[in-house]
């Protein structure tokens, strides 16, 4: 042994020489999320099993595959109109690249899917908007996709779900995306004439030209607990009216209150009154 | 740069010099009584509703009013209708349905009402029921932008067989401010926002949004309003013989945006 070896000290197990065997990785648990309603963290697994809620009642938002899977039964749903997409017709600067850089950050082509699908055993079209591919807002696409969702069903006598969330009309296509809120208000029109139901479910945030056509054009409007539903933005009108808003305002519990949507609907039991409401308007047995 | 002129074009739309709602009524109708409320709420100043008549004929009239000076605009809510407004148009309009008169819509607007107890009486809503209705009601309808056409604001009177726009007016899905601080967190640059979003008059017949641009060569002339009057009169004629005008409506709207890719 050389003489000084009692004077040094290894700064670490390399130094000695290394270990023999790999250390044990420390177990850092899952990665966990933190509610922000009642500021606990809550493993990522433990979220999905709940269908993205907390268990203070608090809901996260979910892209929509995750609500396909969450709300039809099991292998029914088939997607329709997937080919539609977007072009850019006023040729609006950076709006090609961006549309570009949301197909592939969030793998979707546009912001709804569209299929048919049976719910509690009920044969139904369904729309589900995408939160993750630019908030969801409404260009040429989601109100093309929209439409047909309404033209073959009222073709088939099918009922139509719809889950919305959106910021709106999409500005990049400036007057088409304007226009696809009275081109989709007018096929609920002729599928509501024809006696067929039609139920939408508003999610966390169903805002501007959505909310001002299909959204709010239900047989029967559900909301979400907690989910913002209204017209102009909540910051807009602060900054118009220079007046504080009062507490609550544009949750869908204010929209309840003010007579606006049928109910609050939390996801626990959204299936199950999804299928209730369907077997009311479909016939199937009653309950 | 070309920016520029669309800017121009969009404070000339919003100028307070230009034809209100009343002036248009004035100088196209005879006898017009104003209607009043929408039998829910209110009755709102930023829409005047009414019968006239069109030469011979008793037509609904439908106007958002700006108003011209200060004090007009304050009592007008600048043009930009509450809830009650849109569902005091609805109510005229389905009354027109029912005794077969023929409809027309002057939008000024530069957007439905911003403010709390327009949320509380359901903005969207309103607007979504008048272009579900619109799009079913079986009379004839035109709408004439006569300066800006806001958004969902302007659309709730727009959903109409003839869209007309006068050559200084604007349409647009949101307006170059709005669109400019989203997108460039700057508001000053709403010129550049002006020309991005196509929203002159020649912009809107290119894209199929409106049938005709209206001149306003002669607008201080008196024959401004008869040639107009004329133009309503033979459209109206036309429109009221035509048995497929309800499929023809439809079929106005749903063409937008259908993509190339079709199935």
């Amino acid at each position: 042994m050389p003489i000084l070896d009692f004077l040094y000290k290894p700064k670490n197990e390399l130094e000695k020489g290394g270990r023999a065997v790999a250390p044990v990785q420390e177990d850092q648990g899952e990665p966990e999320k933190t509610c922000p309603n009642c500021r606990k963290s809550i493993p990522l697994s433990r979220i999905w099993a709940n269908a993205n809620t907390c268990s203070c009642g608090y809901h996260f938002r979910m892209s929509a595959r995750q609500r396909i899977g969450f709300i039809t039964d099991k292998g029914t749903f088939t997607e329709m109109f997937r080919d539609v997409k977007s072009g850019d017709p006023l040729s609006f600067d950076g709006y090609r690249q961006k549309l570009e850089t949301v197909r592939s950050a969030s793998n979707e082509e546009e912001a709804v899917i569209c299929g048919s699908c049976e719910i509690g055993g009920i044969k139904t079209m369904l729309f589900v908007m995408e939160p993750n591919f630019m908030m969801g807002s409404m260009g040429s696409a989601v109100g093309e996709r929209i439409t047909r969702t309404f033209e073959y069903a009222t073709a088939n006598g099918l009922p139509v779900v719809g889950y919305t969330v959106s910021g709106g009309a999409r500005m990049q296509e400036g007057l088409i995306s304007l226009m696809q809120m009275a081109k989709t208000s007018g096929a609920v029109k002729l599928h509501s004439d024809a006696g067929l139901f039609y139920l939408t479910v508003l999610t966390d945030p169903t805002t501007g030209g959505v909310t001002a056509s299909f959204a709010m054009e239900g047989d029967i409007i559900l909301a979400e607990p907690g989910a913002t539903v209204g017209f102009a933005g909540a910051r807009v009108i602060e900054q118009t009216t220079r007046k504080t808003l009062p507490k609550g305002f544009q949750k869908a519990e204010f929209l309840l209150e003010h007579g606006f949507v049928d109910a609050i609907s939390p996801r626990r039991y959204q299936r199950s009154l999804v299928s209730l409401l369907l077997k009311m308007h479909c016939g199937g047995d009653a309950l | 740069m070309n920016g520029i002129d669309a800017y121009d074009i969009v404070k000339k739309a919003r100028s307070s010099g230009r034809y209100t709602g009343i002036d248009f009524i004035k100088g196209i109708f005879n006898h017009f009584f104003e209607l009043h409320g929408d039998r829910r709420f209110a009755d709102d100043s930023a829409i005047i509703g009414g019968l006239a008549y069109l030469e011979d004929k008793p037509v609904t009239v439908i106007a958002i009013e700006k108003g011209h000076n200060a004090r007009e605009r304050m009592q007008r809510l600048f043009g930009a209708p509450n809830p009650e407004g849109y569902r005091k148009a609805l109510r005229l309009m389905k009354q027109a349905e029912k005794f077969h008169r023929p409809v027309i819509c002057f939008v000024d607007t530069s957007g439905a009402y911003c403010g709390i107890g327009a949320e509380e009486r359901g903005q969207g809503l309103a607007i979504a029921e008048n272009l579900c209705e619109m799009m079913t009601l079986d009379t004839p309808v035109i709408s004439i932008l006569i300066g800006e056409g806001g958004s969902g604001g302007a659309l709730a009177l727009s959903v109409a067989d003839r869209v007309y726009m006068l050559e200084n007016a604007v349409y647009s899905v949101i307006s170059p401010e709005g669109c400019a601080s989203i997108l460039w967190k700057d508001s000053s640059k709403a010129a550049d926002a002006a020309e991005c979003l196509k929203l002159t008059a020649r912009d809107a017949l290119s894209l199929g949004v409106i049938e005709e641009i209206i001149s306003e060569e002669n607008m201080e002339q008196p024959e401004f309003f008869t040639e107009l009057r004329d133009k309503l009169i033979s459209e109206l004629d036309s429109l009221s013989r035509d048995p497929e005008m309800l499929k023809k409506r439809y079929q106005r709207f749903r063409a937008f945006g259908r993509t190339e890719q079709d199935i």
